[in-house]
């Protein structure tokens, strides 16, 4: 039995986020009086306390930070997949922006430190898209 | 609150993967034996401090043991992070006569209890929103992921790591309590099978039952009870900016964990610096974050922490900083790391399995990637 994928459960600060990804857009939070992209959303912007905040689209491009290759024991919803390649993405935005994600077209032996990534989006329910990655320019 | 508060009991079950008894019996069973160790009557406690995730109430554990009044009761949050800041508590009730007798405890049936992360559900919410979609939910891919950025960094290895897993065995072999005795070579580390790459399952710690528990008073008054005082010569907490609980990703920090704002603290207030430590207890849930934790406190710089373990530092009797006397998390028993506090009271008291001779000062630290705490015991 392959038992449900956890998916997000967003909340007041997040929904923009994964409304973003639904579009098929990355978007990250930008501070409306000082500019800081900050992640993961939040409401209160840790370098000016300011409540204000937008949403911009940012390029999708990054570069592998670091990365976890999972073996057995995974989630059911993950068995079939393993050995699982679990990337932390460096956007090119700057402002330490990273997110986790995982490699989509290539197997975990092709990552290392540093590889360009570009955003895919995996559509994994009605609601739910989730920002994924394949190696740039492929 | 230098040295105004002391460990005087300690107390556990023996460690299980299955003990058969519930949680809460056990958690009894410790503090039992803690105050019977330190020869104080249940009545006499009015303080108890508890892990936030501790199944057992204070209520269970006061009308359980026939506790007159609790007059003082608090829990600390953050899983693993809790432990030394149970006893910084206690040991701040004690100093400012919110009570007299505080007992701390971890009670956990993690062996025959299940794993957490298997009950990750459909919805996940908070940062894990951003991480579990992925299968990123064991804490092992959690720590895997600054192992690996830390290897890169550095040039740190697999094999730095497991300089780790062997001493912890070496010492638990001399350990009738410790869950793992037979020794281990690098190369049987190196051929464990993978769990999170780059973390081989000797990397991780092992899933036990058991339930220990400590007992802290005025160190005046412990100079009277039955054993030798572990003074608190300080106990810190730290969180340290943009903290993400067990994904510490985000921001500018990367591979500072809470640790580093933790030990700060701690040696601000206690006086004393990293070279005055004569032995210490490593969270080690898994390998990596014993090295992180030796640059975070000082005893190595940033990147060094790998050659460090791999020149035997870490090993008793001849290295520079014997870690993990017991075995800790890896080899005797991972009980949310309360078995660290309790054997950093061994080294202080002189009856641990691994004693290193003459030791005055005696480092506990608690989680890694949490929030977090640490304490500092002296003998004098």
């Amino acid at each position: 039995m392959v038992s449900e994928r956890p998916l997000p459960a967003a909340d007041d600060a997040s929904e923009p986020y994964w409304q973003g990804c639904r579009e098929g857009e990355l978007r990250m939070q930008r501070c409306a009086p000082c500019g800081h992209l900050r992640f993961p959303p939040r409401p209160m912007c840790p370098r000016c306390q300011s409540l204000e905040s937008g949403w911009v689209r940012v390029s999708g491009r990054g570069s592998v930070f670091s990365f976890v290759v999972a073996h057995p024991p995974l989630l059911p919803a993950f068995a079939e997949r393993a050995p699982l390649a679990i990337l932390l993405v460096e956007l090119e935005e700057g402002d330490d922006l990273r997110v986790v994600g995982n490699l989509m077209d290539a197997g975990p032996g092709d990552v290392e430190i540093g590889m360009p990534v570009e955003v895919v989006f995996e559509r994994v329910s009605d609601d739910v898209a989730l920002p994924q990655w394949r190696r740039a320019g492929s | 609150m230098r040295r105004a508060a002391a460990i005087a009991g300690i107390g556990q079950t023996e460690f299980s993967k299955n003990i058969g008894r519930p949680e809460r019996t056990v958690a009894l069973e410790a503090i039992r034996s803690a105050l019977q160790d330190a020869g104080l009557d249940a009545r006499e406690v009015d303080g108890l401090v508890r892990f936030d995730m501790e199944t057992t109430s204070e209520v269970e554990i006061a009308r359980n043991l026939g506790l007159e009044n609790v007059r003082f009761f608090a829990s600390v949050a953050y899983g693993g992070g809790a432990g030394c800041a149970t006893v910084g508590l206690a040991a701040m009730a004690v100093a400012t006569g919110q009570a007299s007798v505080v007992v701390c405890w971890r009670a956990r049936n993690r062996g025959s209890g299940g794993r957490p992360w298997a009950a990750t559900g459909a919805g996940v919410p908070g940062d894990y929103q951003f991480t579990a979609p992925y299968g990123l939910v064991r804490p092992v891919d959690q720590i895997a992921m600054l192992a690996r950025r830390h290897m890169h960094e550095y040039g740190t290895s697999s094999e730095h790591f497991g300089a780790v897993a062997v001493a912890a065995r070496k010492h638990a072999s001399r350990n009738p309590r410790a869950l793992m005795r037979e020794p281990i070579t690098l190369a049987d580390h190196q051929a464990s099978r993978m769990i999170s790459e780059p973390l081989h399952k000797l990397d991780c710690c092992l899933e036990t039952d058991g339930a220990l528990a400590v007992v802290v008073v005025s160190a005046e008054r412990a100079r009277d009870l039955r054993q030798p005082p572990a003074l608190v010569l300080a106990a810190s907490q730290g969180m340290g900016p943009e903290h993400s609980v067990m994904t510490d990703y985000y921001g500018p920090h990367f591979l500072q964990t809470p640790s580093t704002w933790a030990a700060r603290e701690l040696f601000a207030a206690s006086g004393v610096t990293p070279r005055d430590v004569d032995c210490a207890q490593f969270y080690d849930a898994f390998t990596p974050l014993v090295l992180l934790s030796l640059e975070e406190f000082g005893f190595c710089k940033p990147g060094e922490s790998g050659p460090m373990a791999a020149s035997g530092a870490l090993e008793w009797p001849d290295g520079s900083l014997p870690s993990n006397t017991s075995g800790g998390g890896l080899s005797e028993a991972y009980v949310h790391g309360f078995n660290l506090i309790l054997e950093g009271v061994r080294q202080i008291r002189g009856t641990s399995t691994c004693q290193v001779e003459g030791a005055e000062i005696s480092l506990v630290t608690s989680g890694a990637g949490v929030p977090t705490s640490a304490l500092l015991l002296a003998r004098r």
